[in-house]
């Protein structure tokens, strides 16, 4: 259970982040969307305290996280490249942070081999280490580390960015698994609104730091998002200004009919 | 053309080393100053400074020990002259030809400091040749085929940058000849003097460097021209890797995973592999001090000096910047299960088995006599009992992301000299010398010895709280450093 209370970031005096109040179960996969600028990265940083929250604070599983580090064990996180360590091979990567989670080299195998698939046979004994790799083998190192060691909270910043279409499929598989079976709470962001209506059972959408909608997952979630996101980008040239992975004949369909726009957000957007 | 240039004034005058505040400007100014002058003096220096050492006639002299000059020329260009390649790419996809894009490249070569640095020298030298009624028109000729020389130096050292086993063969042949010319076995420069004399008496000479000038930079452009794709002359070389187990440091836990790391981060990148090289540079730095080959350092408190430099080279050349070779992925650290005071502890016990592997390489400075190797062994019980943690404290301060992947900046790092930095320089350096200066005034030199090595063990003594006060240091600095190295070194 992750509860935010007061939550703000404030920068000089811009206010990147306000979210007065928001829960996360435990075992809820967890999507957070947002144009860029949102505040996703920022929510993220302070969860893993890596920045300081202006006012307010996070509670992880009864830890305040920037008072405590208690909740360093039981959280894992890839945000991005510098959450890898390029000097090294894969192997080296993964063992490196299995001795940090207080797993054996033997059970840190044995994670890996399930990944065989997901990894394509692209990481593993290639002689190369995590800077040569191309940018979604990197992704993929930097994701599956995170399931080291029976983490409780995972946090994946964009992980469906650069990776290809089949990886892609198979992240959607492995999230949803995890927070169905293990009952691991899972927190994803991602431009791709497909992706992630696809995989997360809630998602929220960030607006200029604020939240401005809180949704359930339901068959016409994908819908209501893209209606939102194409009547809040406000300009009649919508192929261009909407997120690029929304199909474009989607777009235009909602963008000519801001009525459904606007229904989507009175449905749902109470915030 | 006009364009190119307003790219490089906008990354003169936007590079990180100018974003800092005034008075480091200003104390970069006299910097760069001083140097210059140094370099005027010697140019107009050194034939007098020859005349008086009487060792020969003074242009003679410069022309016979000419070729260590450009070896040395080659060798600094090799480690810190940075290569044309890196902007390349930007102006691939531009409306360009590829024929302007490498003249261009090639010509910010030329115009190097490493190049226009040498006028310093050769200009006053030429100047003060011919006023002493050395014949004017052979002189400039000399000039004239000298700079050809630098130049194709230049070009050289474009050619052979990605090929290390050339520049290694070379420094090896150098370094051979050097010895033997030392120890009087072979004399390279009878065979060599004669073609630099040649520059300086006969005008047509000159044609000869010039011309090797005109073929190295057509090689040189037809290099980049050829290489001038992606996957050739622009790759960023890729090295095999190989997995290292240390499986001997599983013992120690955590820690171990620690120490191993290091060690990887050490023996795989560029600029940690500078500072374990530098560090050894620093064995030899004592034969300064205890060869009498400089008066001033003549003095018996500097034999502790040079004991805390020739036993703590890698404790000053890594040490210092101890978070900084993780700032690449600090954010990691930060959100892993990690305990501070293993993190730092791991840093240090590294600094440790350093500093005592250097103390062991030293033993060699007993041929100067029981006393100086004494100063390398006091030095180092301080190094290790005090200086080891205020390294590592004053790391917490200097905030410099380090690119790994380059060497090229290792002698740049103006922020290094911040005044929490300086400031802890007095502990580090000035505090054993003056522990050593009052006792060895009030009781002997042996004392004094043993006073400084006592000071060691004390602060090796409290090494828990000590860490203790390092972590929270840590801690305290942790979202401001994070900060700092979000931005690219």
């Amino acid at each position: 259970m992750i509860t935010v209370h007061e939550l703000s970031k404030t920068y000089k005096d811009q206010t990147v982040l306000n979210i007065p109040h928001l829960d996360i179960p435990k075992g809820q996969s967890f999507g957070l969307v947002g144009n860029n600028g949102a505040g996703k990265t920022t929510f993220f940083s302070l969860l893993l305290d890596l920045i300081q929250p202006s006012t307010g604070h996070i509670d992880s599983h009864g830890v305040v996280v920037n008072t405590s580090e208690d909740w360093k064990p039981f959280t894992a996180a890839f945000i991005d490249e510098s959450f890898l360590i390029g000097y090294l091979t894969p192997e080296e990567y993964f063992y490196f942070i299995g001795e940090l989670r207080g797993q054996s080299k033997a059970e840190v195998s044995d994670l890996l081999s399930n990944f065989e698939d997901f990894f394509h046979g692209e990481i593993l004994g290639q002689k190369k280490y995590l800077r040569d790799l191309s940018k979604g083998n990197q992704k993929k190192v930097g994701i599956v580390a995170t399931f080291i060691g029976s983490p409780e909270v995972v946090i994946l910043d964009e992980p469906f960015a650069n990776l290809d279409p089949t990886t892609q499929i198979r992240l959607k598989g492995i999230i949803k698994d995890l927070a169905a079976s293990s009952g691991v709470t899972v927190l994803v962001s991602s431009h791709d609104l497909m992706h992630v209506t696809e995989v997360c059972e809630r998602i929220v959408v960030l607006e200029k730091g604020q939240i401005v909608k809180d949704i359930v997952t339901a068959p016409a979630t994908l819908k209501e998002l893209e209606a939102y996101f194409s009547g809040a980008a406000q300009r009649p040239n919508l192929e261009t200004e909407s997120p690029e992975s929304v199909p474009s004949e989607n777009a235009h369909l909602e963008g000519s009919s801001p009525a459904i726009a606007t229904e989507g957000v009175a449905e749902e957007g109470e915030k | 053309m006009l364009q190119f240039i307003s790219l490089e004034w906008k990354s003169f005058i936007r590079a990180a080393s100018f974003q800092t505040n005034l008075a480091m400007k200003i104390l970069m100014g006299f910097g760069a100053l001083y140097f210059m002058a140094v370099f005027l003096g010697l140019g107009v220096g050194v034939f007098f400074i020859i005349e008086d050492m009487e060792l020969g006639d003074p242009f003679e002299v410069v022309n016979r020990y000419m070729i260590y000059y450009l070896a040395f020329d080659m060798l600094f260009r090799y480690s810190l002259q940075k290569m044309p390649v890196t902007n390349i790419k930007p102006f691939l996809y531009v409306p360009l030809t590829k024929n302007q894009v490498v003249r261009f490249s090639l010509l910010k070569t030329v115009v190097s400091f490493f190049n226009w640095s040498h006028a310093f020298f050769f200009l006053p030298f030429s100047i003060v040749l011919i006023s002493k009624d050395y014949p004017a028109m052979e002189v400039l000729f000399w000039h004239l085929g000298m700079a050809a020389l630098i130049y194709a130096n230049n070009y050289i050292n474009v050619l052979i940058n990605n090929m290390s086993g050339v520049f290694y063969a070379f420094v090896a042949t150098f370094v051979a000849l050097g010895a033997a010319h030392f120890f009087g076995w072979f004399d390279v420069t009878l065979y060599t003097a004669p073609f630099f004399d040649l520059l300086g008496s006969n005008p047509l000479a000159c044609l000869i460097p010039l011309a090797l000038l005109g073929v190295l930079s057509r090689a040189a452009f037809g290099y980049f021209r050829t290489n001038m794709y992606l996957d050739a002359g622009l790759a960023t070389k890729q090295e095999e890797a190989s997995t290292q187990e240390y499986a001997f440091l599983n013992r120690f836990g955590n820690l171990g995973t620690f120490i191993k790391n290091d060690i990887r981060l050490i023996l795989r990148n560029k600029r940690s592999k500078m500072a374990l090289y530098g560090g050894l540079f620093f064995l030899f730095y004592g034969l300064l001090f205890f060869t009498g080959a400089i008066e001033v350092y003549d003095g018996p408190v500097w034999k502790i000096f040079a004991g805390i430099f020739v036993s703590g080279g890698f404790l000053f050349n890594f040490g210092q910047f101890v978070p900084s070779w993780d700032s690449a992925y600090y954010p990691l650290m930060m959100s892993q299960n990690i305990k501070y005071q293993d993190y730092i502890k791991a840093k240090w016990y590294l600094i440790v088995i350093a500093t005592a592997a250097s103390m062991l390489l030293a033993i060699p400075y007993l041929y100067f006599g029981l006393n100086a190797y004494l100063a390398v062994l006091v030095g180092g019980i301080y190094n290790i009992g005090i200086n080891g943690y205020l390294v590592l404290w004053g790391g917490a301060y200097i905030k410099t992301p380090i690119d790994l992947a380059s060497g090229k900046k290792a002698f740049g790092d103006k922020q290094s000299f911040n005044a929490k930095t300086l400031l802890l320089t007095v502990p580090k350096i000035l505090l054993p010398l003056a522990i050593y200066w009052v006792v060895a005034l009030f009781a002997s030199e042996t004392l004094a010895f043993a006073s400084v090595a006592f000071a060691g063990v004390l602060g090796y003594l409290f090494r828990n709280k000590v860490f203790s006060i390092i972590e929270k240091v840590y801690k305290d600095e942790k979202y401001k450093t994070l900060a700092a190295y979000k931005q690219t070194p």
